[in-house]
């Protein structure tokens, strides 16, 4: 959903996994809908690992743990590996996140989530080392994400980092702008481009 | 500097936003049920019109089933995802292949099957295998929703420009190592993330013996290793394959096409931001064991111990093995195989059905085994009656069923059930994927025809 970024200050909910592939994000036979129902998509976020094959919840899984809450989710390295499925990005949007905070994306789904309003921000390992350490020692840890300033801090150790953020996605995000508005302003150039091919 | 994929994208480069991202001009655009609906969806809320419909090629393969495609889908929901792709195409005025169509297929088999993918294009799909077009000599991608929205409405996306990988590969494959194999075993040396923010130009003796099959499934492979694409240096093998198909350029246009498409390699004095080579003789056939693509072993190898993995990654690895049902440091040769499953649009063309014909040839499936065999596209399965592999295959004890992206991520009916092992010759085996609780071994067409006949995981090259 299209909506201001400024500075968000919120707990955390760790998931200490690696190569976390959007097929767990959003299992497949929930691509099926044809409507963007962000509550559809953020119920069924990391579905086979939230609820049990009897349709129970895992008790041992992190969203269901009422330690955890907050609109950021920490990850382990390579975060949305493999599918292209944008019902990933929505599902972490639907169910409530605005940051998802590792050491590495994958690049499709980085784009994904941007164009849905949702920060992805790289840190270093040691940085996302220290921090799991912080939320396991502490859930109510909070973390600020500055995105004028492209900072983020762990408030539990005060550490902080600058992270990446193009000058134009920056933008966007600030203002609530997306790519398509962008495309739509510049028809012109697109003819002109075809003319002089 | 001066690589082929500088020359390709650079060419379609409209604008370059200061600070920002470049927008890309897309020369097609292939859309299938499941990615774009919500893409369609947001036009029609911006009151706007397709910019260049007679670029975008429209059709249904994840959801279709396999059997009976001339009936109604059961699945109620399958169905209307379906049926939205055709209301939509026909809304704003794009070309269709509708199931049943002798055109249609899975859309990476189809593109190049009717020279819609060309040298020298960017191509997209919202589907990350899109890479697969890249043995064609184009820059081909995944996108997201979003990103096919934005197509849709003006043939182009924003893009960072990704930086550039040549993988070359020299020597000679040895006998029962296909290009599934090379891709397993690149995926296991260069990990899931290895090539991330890249786009990979592979190269090198054993490319250029591959055939355009083989490069098909080598480049559909290359997301797996993080990188947005991969593709290969257009030569007369891509010539000879293009010629003559449905969109091919023809006559003095053909003349001329293939004039500029000789000039799409990379300069001697090409500069990579990466380059990394490897030995045909060090590739055997490949198996995964775990649960990402990069997780493989040498066929007669064995799984690596928990002390050869990083303290960072055990716990994935144990969790990873934990659903898989198999041991640190065992071999996988003997394992008990409960589904074969070929197709899928890594290994569902003309030459995978082959190889796994020459395998089960004289031969009998096992009994305890279920096989699903299904053709990447129509035209792949008429090749099939018209090559007598049909005659093969149903003496050997197999069905073929009719085509679509089917066990390879399961929309459609063909689950492996939870706890089954499925040798498969598909692209994922991460957790689910053939169905929920499904265990897959990813292999080629040889090593799953070989699994096929004696219902254990077995070294192929034994058996030809």
């Amino acid at each position: 959903m299209k909506q201001k970024f400024d500075i968000i200050e919120s707990r955390c909910v760790p998931l200490p996994l690696e190569n976390v592939d959007t097929d767990q994000i959003i299992p497949a036979r929930f691509l099926k809908a044809t409507s963007r129902d962000e509550k559809f998509f953020g119920d069924n976020l990391f579905r086979d690992w939230r609820y049990n094959p009897d349709g129970s919840l895992n008790d041992k899984f992190v969203l269901n743990d009422p330690r955890y809450s907050g609109e950021i989710l920490v990850a382990g390295k390579n975060f949305g590996s493999g599918s292209s499925r944008e019902h990933a990005a929505w599902a972490i949007a639907g169910y409530g996140f605005r940051v998802v905070i590792s050491s590495f994306f994958a690049d499709i789904h980085k784009n994904n989530e941007l164009n849905n309003f949702v920060l992805p921000v790289t840190v270093s390992e040691e940085f996302l080392a220290e921090l799991f350490d912080s939320i396991s020692k502490d859930p109510a840890t909070l973390v600020k994400v500055d995105v004028p300033a492209q900072t983020v801090t762990n408030e539990a150790t005060g550490r902080s980092e600058k992270f990446e953020l193009n000058a134009y996605k920056k933008y966007c995000l600030l203002n609530a702008l997306d790519d398509i508005d962008y495309l739509l302003q510049h028809k012109e150039d697109i003819v002109r481009f075809e003319e002089s091919r | 500097m001066n690589t082929l994929f500088d020359k390709i994208w650079d060419s379609h480069v409209v604008n370059s936003i200061e600070e920002g991202p470049q927008q890309l001009y897309i020369d097609r655009l292939y859309c299938h049920e499941v990615t774009s609906p919500q893409a369609f969806e947001g036009l029609r809320q911006r009151g706007i019109k397709c910019f260049r419909p007679e670029q975008i090629f429209c059709m249904p393969d994840h959801n279709t089933p396999t059997h009976d495609q001339d009936k109604e889908i059961e699945n109620e929901i399958s169905r209307k995802q379906v049926e939205t792709l055709k209301k939509n195409a026909e809304q704003f005025g794009l070309t269709h292949y509708g199931m049943m169509s002798p055109d249609n297929g899975i859309i990476h088999v189809v593109g190049p099957e009717k020279g819609l993918s060309l040298p020298g294009m960017t191509i997209v799909c919202g589907d990350s295998h899109t890479s697969t077009h890249g043995a064609m000599g184009a820059v081909a991608f995944g996108i997201g929703t979003s990103e096919v929205e934005m197509v849709l409405a003006s043939q182009c996306i924003l893009q960072q420009k990704p930086k550039s990988m040549r993988i070359s590969i020299e020597g000679q494959l040895g006998k029962g190592v296909t290009a599934k194999d090379v891709a397993l075993y690149l995926m296991q040396q260069m990990t899931t993330s290895g090539a991330t923010g890249y786009f990979i130009e592979y190269s090198g003796s054993v490319i250029r013996d591959m055939s355009m099959e083989g490069r098909l499934t080598l480049c559909n492979l290359s997301i797996e290793m993080g990188a947005r694409g991969g593709f290969i240096a257009p030569d007369e093998k891509t010539f000879e394959y293009v010629k003559g198909r449905e969109y091919a350029p023809a006559g003095e246009d053909w003349d001329k096409a293939v004039e500029y498409w000789k000039t799409l390699r990379s300069g001697d004095d090409a500069v990579f931001d990466k380059e990394i080579s490897f030995k045909a003789e060090d590739i055997a056939p490949m198996i995964t064991y775990g649960t990402n693509p990069g997780m493989g072993t040498a066929i007669a190898g064995t799984i690596p111990a928990e002390s050869e993995i990083s303290e960072e990654g055990l716990e994935s690895f144990r969790t990873s093995l934990d659903y898989m049902g198999l041991a640190p440091g065992a071999g996988v040769l003997g394992k008990k195989v409960d589904y074969v499953f070929l197709g899928a649009c890594t290994n569902g063309r003309i030459e995978d059905f082959r190889a796994f014909a020459s395998i089960v040839k004289g031969r009998k499936k096992n009994p305890d085994v279920v096989a699903w065999l299904v053709p990447g596209s129509w035209a792949v399965s008429k090749q099939i009656t018209e090559e007598g592999l049909d005659k093969v295959l149903v003496e050997a004890g197999f069905e073929i069923r009719q085509p679509g992206c089917s066990a390879c991520l399961a929309m459609n009916d063909d689950k492996i059930p939870a706890g089954k092992y499925s040798v498969s010759t598909s692209n994922r085996n991460f957790q689910g994927r053939q169905g929920p609780g499904s265990r897959t071994l990813l292999a080629s067409p040889l090593t799953a025809a070989a699994a096929a006949v004696t219902g254990v995981v077995t070294d192929p090259r034994t058996l030809l």
